[in-house]
């Protein structure tokens, strides 16, 4: 390593000076230390209980720096509608893989508290980066199921145009997507955009190397990304106490030197509040921040998986009690936010959109063998177009 | 406008400078690339001229520049991504061969990735373990990839920026050992040329860079200058030896080297890397099958040795040199 050399009027001592950082600017508007203010609360946000009352504000233990409102009744009744859509999607397309009608589906069913609050929480300008689990959270940031489903029903890799939708491509490989989420931020601030771009991933994916170098690579640029990590307490069969001793997920942040927070994935409104306090947080420049969402997924990692051979069945049966469906449910309704008649058009709703997609996965797609050669490159290579040729030669054949 | 001593490094960052002119899309980034100019200087001064924003050191993490390349790339940049030694480009290798060479292809061309990673490759420097590496056939074989690899200071500035202009993503391979090479070029010239469209392109085009008749030396990066010696040895002895520079490894020159081949019946193919498995044995494999009746001989490969890239002391015996390549022309059964 050479000694750095002044450049563009900086003088090379500057670079030692320890970095300025937002989340130490901010720690001293609640009078905490920035450590404080880095780690997050001592248990995870909830503003709803299980039974569905609100957290007492005697209860909640909020600190100076983690204090979080309760969302109001319209915003919550518009994120419950998108719940029990993407509860009946969720099952639907499970029901479509037994069928054989879709090669697989990742189902999120139990964590859709998390998928919702997701895509509410961000403007239309913001980015999205979900991953192979996130349907719901694509859907509900207003993809259109069928071009979300064609990925699972084996047509082609990917269905939605990601620039129209600012919702990046499903990502297979664990904690890749974050980095590209970084990258995407970093380019729309040279830009001088303002857009906030919210990157998601699992607990077992905090392992991979991608996970350490996105968050770094964020807070060294600051730039404004949440990344909010769905701790589901399984990579596939793998339990989160073989993934790592830290406190918890959240703890990570302060490494990096960014804010985060823990909250209860399965309680919408605490979501909605952590992850809207988030976004704005972002926007204004406190980026990056991390969040730990709790919650849990009620069923196998995929139809091809056998969760039987891994937790207990009372452990499940445990999570049932904390739905986040029932839960906003109870509230709402004992707000007087949710009578008869909302209920019945929100499940026709969720009802109609299923039966969408059932009728929609029933045709076969016209699919066309040349695409497999259109999109390598821009234009296709000479090889490339030798093979097409050849390819349609043998499908001729076929034919005849 | 005016013909000067140029070195194949100083073409680089010219063509760096020049492309970031053009277009305020393209950023340049990877380690200790901003203050120090990178470790081969081909960034020098771009920092100071285009600013930090423009031209900036990454924390120390490949995977990490390659994946916000990408990231930075489908949000309407150009990136030029520095991987600072061949083998340290592995740990982004899952970035490149998962999403950079995928992501076209994946969304049906809605995302492109035009980024360009730019990797100083191959041995002959004295370099040590994980600094000499001809990895080039790992991206050739990756499908969404191009690859080119510039032999010559006035290919060092046009495919530079041909890369950089390119709608796909091309990992640009920079021969190390000519960093330091120079020749007679006018930059200011090559530049109008280039950006007013009136230069061939090199883009998946071979060219003959030295004509003969009676073998051809296929080649690419490091090994062209070789081949080139060889070539002017075997003249002395009587033998017209043609030298193809590939240039564009992906895509790849098929009619070029075919019409060489045809033309002169022998050939042998001339390449850094070990040559198992290697973008040599495709050259030698797709040679035969379109030279077949005009041969006189099999195709034959001299490559490095299928072992690790050696320590310095050693490395000489595993770099294809002129007397490898002039025994293997003495080997095209001349006799028959």
């Amino acid at each position: 390593m050479s000694e750095p050399t002044p450049a563009d009027g900086e003088s090379a001592a500057q670079e030692h000076t320890p970095p300025v950082n937002p989340a130490v600017e901010a720690s001293k508007n609640f009078g905490i230390t920035p450590e404080q203010y880095m780690l997050p609360a001592s248990s995870e946000i909830r503003l709803l209980n299980p039974d569905g009352s609100a957290v007492p504000e005697s209860e909640q233990g909020q600190e100076p720096g983690h204090e979080y409102p309760m969302p109001d009744t319209d915003r919550l009744l518009t994120a419950y509608e998108k719940l029990v859509v993407g509860r009946r999607i969720n099952d639907q397309n499970m029901a479509l893989v037994r069928q054989g009608r879709m090669a697989v589906y990742p189902s999120s069913h139990g964590q859709e508290a998390c998928q919702v609050a997701a895509a509410l929480c961000l403007e239309d300008d913001d980015w999205l980066f979900p991953t192979y689990r996130d349907s719901v959270a694509v859907m509900s940031r207003g993809v259109d199921p069928l071009e979300v489903m064609s990925t699972y029903r084996g047509d082609w890799h990917g269905g939605y145009d990601p620039r129209q939708y600012k919702v990046s491509i499903q990502a297979t490989p664990l904690t890749t997507q974050l980095l590209h989420a970084v990258g995407v931020a970093h380019a729309a601030k040279l830009r001088g955009e303002n857009t906030v771009t919210l990157a998601m991933c699992g607990d077992g994916a905090t392992s991979e190397g991608d996970f350490h170098e996105a968050l770094n690579f964020a807070a060294v640029f600051q730039l404004p990304v949440l990344f909010l990590v769905q701790n589901n307490g399984y990579a596939i069969s793998v339990p989160l106490s073989s993934q790592t001793r830290a406190p918890s997920l959240a703890h990570k942040g302060v490494g990096y030197g960014m804010a985060s927070e823990r909250v209860d994935g399965n309680d919408l409104a605490a979501l909605l509040s952590v992850l809207g306090r988030g976004v704005e947080l972002c926007r204004q420049g406190g980026g990056p921040l991390l969040v730990e969402a709790m919650t849990y997924r009620m069923q196998a990692h995929t139809n091809a998986d056998d969760d039987t051979r891994y937790r207990e069945r009372d452990e499940v049966s445990e999570w049932v009690a904390k739905d986040p469906i029932t839960r906003m449910q109870r509230y709402l309704s004992d707000q007087g936010a949710l009578d008869d008649a909302a209920s019945e058009r929100i499940s026709e709703h969720a009802e109609a959109m299923a039966k969408r997609l059932r009728e929609a996965m029933a045709s076969k797609p016209e699919l066309d063998p040349q695409d497999l050669f259109r999109f390598v490159y821009h234009e296709p290579t000479t090889q490339l177009r030798e093979q097409a040729a050849q390819l349609a030669d043998d499908l001729s054949r076929e034919e005849a | 406008m005016s013909v000067s001593k140029v070195s194949f490094a100083k073409a680089l960052n010219t063509a760096l400078a020049d492309a970031m002119e053009a277009s305020r899309e393209v950023v340049v980034f990877g380690e200790d690339v901003g203050t120090l100019g990178g470790v081969f200087r081909i960034t020098d001064g771009l920092t100071a001229r285009f600013g930090r924003e423009r031209c900036f050191d990454t924390p120390l993490a490949e995977s990490g520049i390659i994946g916000t390349a990408v990231g930075m790339a489908m949000n309407g940049m150009r990136p030029v991504a520095e991987m600072q030694f061949d083998a340290f480009a592995y740990p982004a290798f899952e970035q490149v061969a998962s999403h950079v060479a995928k992501m076209h292809n994946r969304t049906r061309g809605k995302l492109s990735m035009p980024l360009v990673i730019r990797i100083p490759y191959g041995g002959g420097v004295g370099g040590v373990e994980h600094h000499c590496d001809s990895s080039e056939s790992y991206y050739a074989h990756t499908p969404g990839l191009k690859v080119f690899t510039p032999a010559s200071v006035t290919d060092a500035y046009v495919m530079l920026r041909e890369a950089i202009d390119s709608p796909d993503p091309v990992v640009f391979f920079e021969p190390k050992r000519l960093y330091w090479s120079t020749a007679q070029v006018d930059l200011d010239e090559l530049r109008s040329q280039y950006e007013n469209g009136t230069l061939p392109r090199r883009e998946g085009r071979a060219v003959v860079a030295r004509e003969g008749s009676d073998a051809t030396l296929i080649s690419y990066g490091p090994s062209v200058p070789v081949c080139l010696a060889a070539a002017e040895e075997a003249a002395r002895d009587g033998m017209s030896v043609e030298v193809v520079d590939l240039g564009s490894v992906v895509p790849y020159d098929d009619e070029t080297v075919a019409a060489s081949v045809r033309k002169t019946g022998r050939a042998v193919v001339v390449a850094e890397a070990q040559g198992f498995a290697s973008v040599a044995s495709e050259i030698a494999a797709r040679t035969q099958e379109r030279c077949f009746h005009s041969l006189a001989a099999p195709v034959l490969r001299v490559t490095g040795f299928d072992i690790p890239y050696p320590s310095p002391s050693f490395e000489h015996h595993h770099i294809p040199s002129s007397e490898r390549i002039l025994d293997a022309l003495d080997d095209l059964q001349w006799e028959d």
